[in-house]
């Protein structure tokens, strides 16, 4: 993406706030936090729009990230004044007072001579009067929106303590015509559903995209020419690629996170047994045997373990084993199956689709098999899919008649919403925090 | 009536009239006089066409339709989350090996299936399973292993569109398809 990102003032105020959202309990009532319109001076002509139309773009797209992570709740803007540019820095703060927020985010858009853009962000704790957060930056016209996500991802980290998350992407599968001839696409776009694009025509059915944590490329499967395999695509290029020479069906890629390394699995006499392939040598091994379905491998963020399942014991369930494939160990129990486990980019826990009583829901655990949590609860949901920051899950909704979509929720079992896509979704993966 | 076609249809009125004429020396006097008006018929007038010729279908040998002929069917069914032959099922694959060996130079792909109640990995290695199951048996029956191949769908290409008990067992399926005839 062409964009130029620059530090203009760094000032991480002191210590002393106490303004902070509690983000693990899942108890806390979302706080109310003022986002006006960001004003721009002189309103001045640009690629992107005027910038008297980007400061109110601007400011809704930080509001709708703070909104959709559900802890936080934006007070209507007529509630207060809109600031003029000498309020950025030195805002009413009885304004927002009266209308009850503790936290107001404000900043400004301006136009550069060069053609840039500079986007400030500055967010206040209302009571305190404190200024708690002031950064610029400098992007292309095309790139004002990343400004405005990686505004929400600094005032998120700032009242949370945790990394923001709006600053990414989602690649997925989309899916049109009647289930029986189901058409699927790949198909990018942002976190918040805007600058999307279809990556595939449809001739070929398409599965189970996921990005690379480290570079512009995906792995996905196709069933081109009828032979259904991982491939590796890079969306800056456009270049594709089929990974490996096997002789039958490879699937479940998932990088490490390193990204050198792609975890599938390979069927061979009617068994899937998981294998890691180098992206670099282009040379695969073996890591599980035997004559069961081993797969949805999953790296460990240091990248030393795995969890995959396997129906070695009789039926599907979870399993972490070593990254040469030794020492494999069943961590999930109970009533009901367990599939396609993914790790946690934090490492503390492993989120997976729990099936049990006829119905498919999304659960986490902690990789030695405690503490198991169920999050969701509806007719199909699996697929689960971490935010950069492992506060989020994404995952697919399948209601019972077929209708597919994809939803997010939070770690506490929260805000369980919908991701609006153009047409119907599943297979949803979260890329990595953009630089 | 175009202006266009007009005199011509004037023109061979009057080449009508003058080869009648040529016929009968002596004309009677009340063939002169103005005919009555005849309705015109319409012109979307109905009409009927006869029924489409019936067109059979026979099966070739070394065809889909031979291998349904003789097997009776080109599908078998499995129970939920199981890729286990049942007797109906083995029947038929006995009566697609016997003339997969008939017809030695059929090829077949085996395309597994399963029905929605799985994770998506899941579901593509078990219809590798369904697929392969069906490919031992074949074998078994002496077909040669290198004249078939195995395809898995997993749930991605259901039979029947439904969420119900019918519509799974339906989708729960491996289906013989002959590639090349003999």
């Amino acid at each position: 993406m062409m964009l130029r990102l620059l530090l203009l003032l760094w000032m991480a105020a002191p210590a002393a706030a106490q303004l902070r959202v509690d983000i693990t309990s899942g108890t806390e009532a979302p706080m109310p936090i003022a986002v006006p319109t960001f004003p721009t001076g002189a309103g001045a002509a640009t690629p992107a729009g005027n910038t008297l139309e980007l400061g109110r773009q601007v400011a809704s797209i930080i509001s709708a990230n703070l909104a959709g992570s559900g802890l936080f709740k934006p007070i209507n803007a007529e509630a207060f004044p809109a600031p003029g540019m000498a309020e950025v820095g030195q805002p009413q703060f009885g304004a927002f007072r009266t209308a009850a927020a503790q936290a107001l985010v404000t900043g400004f858009v301006t136009a550069n001579a060069d053609g840039t853009l500079t986007i400030g962000c500055y967010l206040y704790d209302v009571f305190s009067e404190e200024q708690l957060l002031r950064q610029g930056f400098t992007v292309t016209p095309a790139g004002w929106r990343r400004a405005a996500h990686k505004c929400a991802d600094l005032v998120y980290s700032r009242l949370t303590g945790e990394t923001g998350y709006f600053d990414s992407r989602i690649v997925y599968v989309a899916e049109t015509g009647p289930r029986t001839k189901r058409v699927k696409r790949l198909a990018v776009m942002d976190q918040d559903g805007a600058n999307h694009r279809f990556l595939t025509s449809g001739a070929s059915l398409v599965l189970m995209p996921r990005f690379s944590p480290v570079s512009e490329t995906l792995t996905y499967m196709s069933f081109a020419n009828n032979r259904p395999r991982v491939w590796l695509y890079n969306i800056g290029t456009g270049s594709q690629q089929a990974v490996g020479d096997f002789e039958s069906m490879s699937f479940a890629g998932r990088f490490s996170p390193d990204g050198r390394t792609l975890l599938m699995s390979v069927t061979r006499a009617g068994n899937a047994d998981i294998y890691a392939y180098d992206v670099g040598s282009r040379r695969s091994t073996r890591l599980t045997n035997g004559n069961s379905i081993d797969t949805s491998p999953s790296f460990s963020p240091d990248g030393r373990r795995i969890v995959f399942e396997s129906d070695r014991g009789g039926s599907q369930q979870l399993y972490v084993m070593n990254d040469d494939g030794s020492g494999a160990q069943r961590i999930s129990f109970g009533e009901g199956r367990a599939g396609s486990p993914v790790w946690s980019p934090r490492g503390d826990l492993i989120a997976f689709t729990r099936i049990q009583g006829g119905k498919f829901r999304i659960a986490v655990i902690r990789p030695d098999g405690t503490g198991e949590r169920l999050l969701t609860d509806s007719w199909q949901d699996e697929g689960p899919s971490w935010s950069p920051n492992g506060r989020v899950i994404l995952f697919s909704r399948t209601e019972r008649g077929g209708r597919s979509s994809l939803r997010s929720i939070d770690l506490t079992g929260r805000n369980d919403r919908r991701i609006p896509t153009p047409v119907e979704a599943s297979d949803p993966a979260w890329g990595p925090l953009l630089r | 009536m175009t202006q266009k076609t007009l005199p011509i249809l004037m023109l061979a009125g009057a080449l009508a009239v003058s080869a009648c004429a040529s016929k009968k020396e002596v004309l009677p006097a009340e063939a002169w006089q103005a005919a009555p008006a005849q309705p015109q018929p319409p012109i979307d007038q109905p009409g009927t066409v006869p029924a489409p010729e019936a067109v059979g279908s026979s099966a070739l040998p070394g065809s889909q339709a031979a291998l349904v002929a003789a097997a009776g069917a080109d599908t078998v069914y499995f129970p939920f989350d199981s890729y286990a032959l049942d007797e109906a099922a083995r029947t038929i694959l006995g009566g697609q090996a016997e003339w997969l060996v008939r017809n030695g130079n059929v090829r077949v792909t085996i395309e597994g299936h399963t029905d929605e109640r799985g994770t998506r990995e899941y579901n593509l290695a078990l219809g590798e399973r369904r697929a392969n199951a069906a490919k031992n048996f074949l074998a078994a029956q002496g077909v040669d292993t290198g004249r078939i191949s195995i395809l898995s769908f997993g749930s991605e290409r259901p039979a029947v569109d439904g969420s119900n008990e019918d519509a799974w067992a339906r989708n729960r399926r491996a289906v013989t398809i002959v590639v090349t005839g003999g």
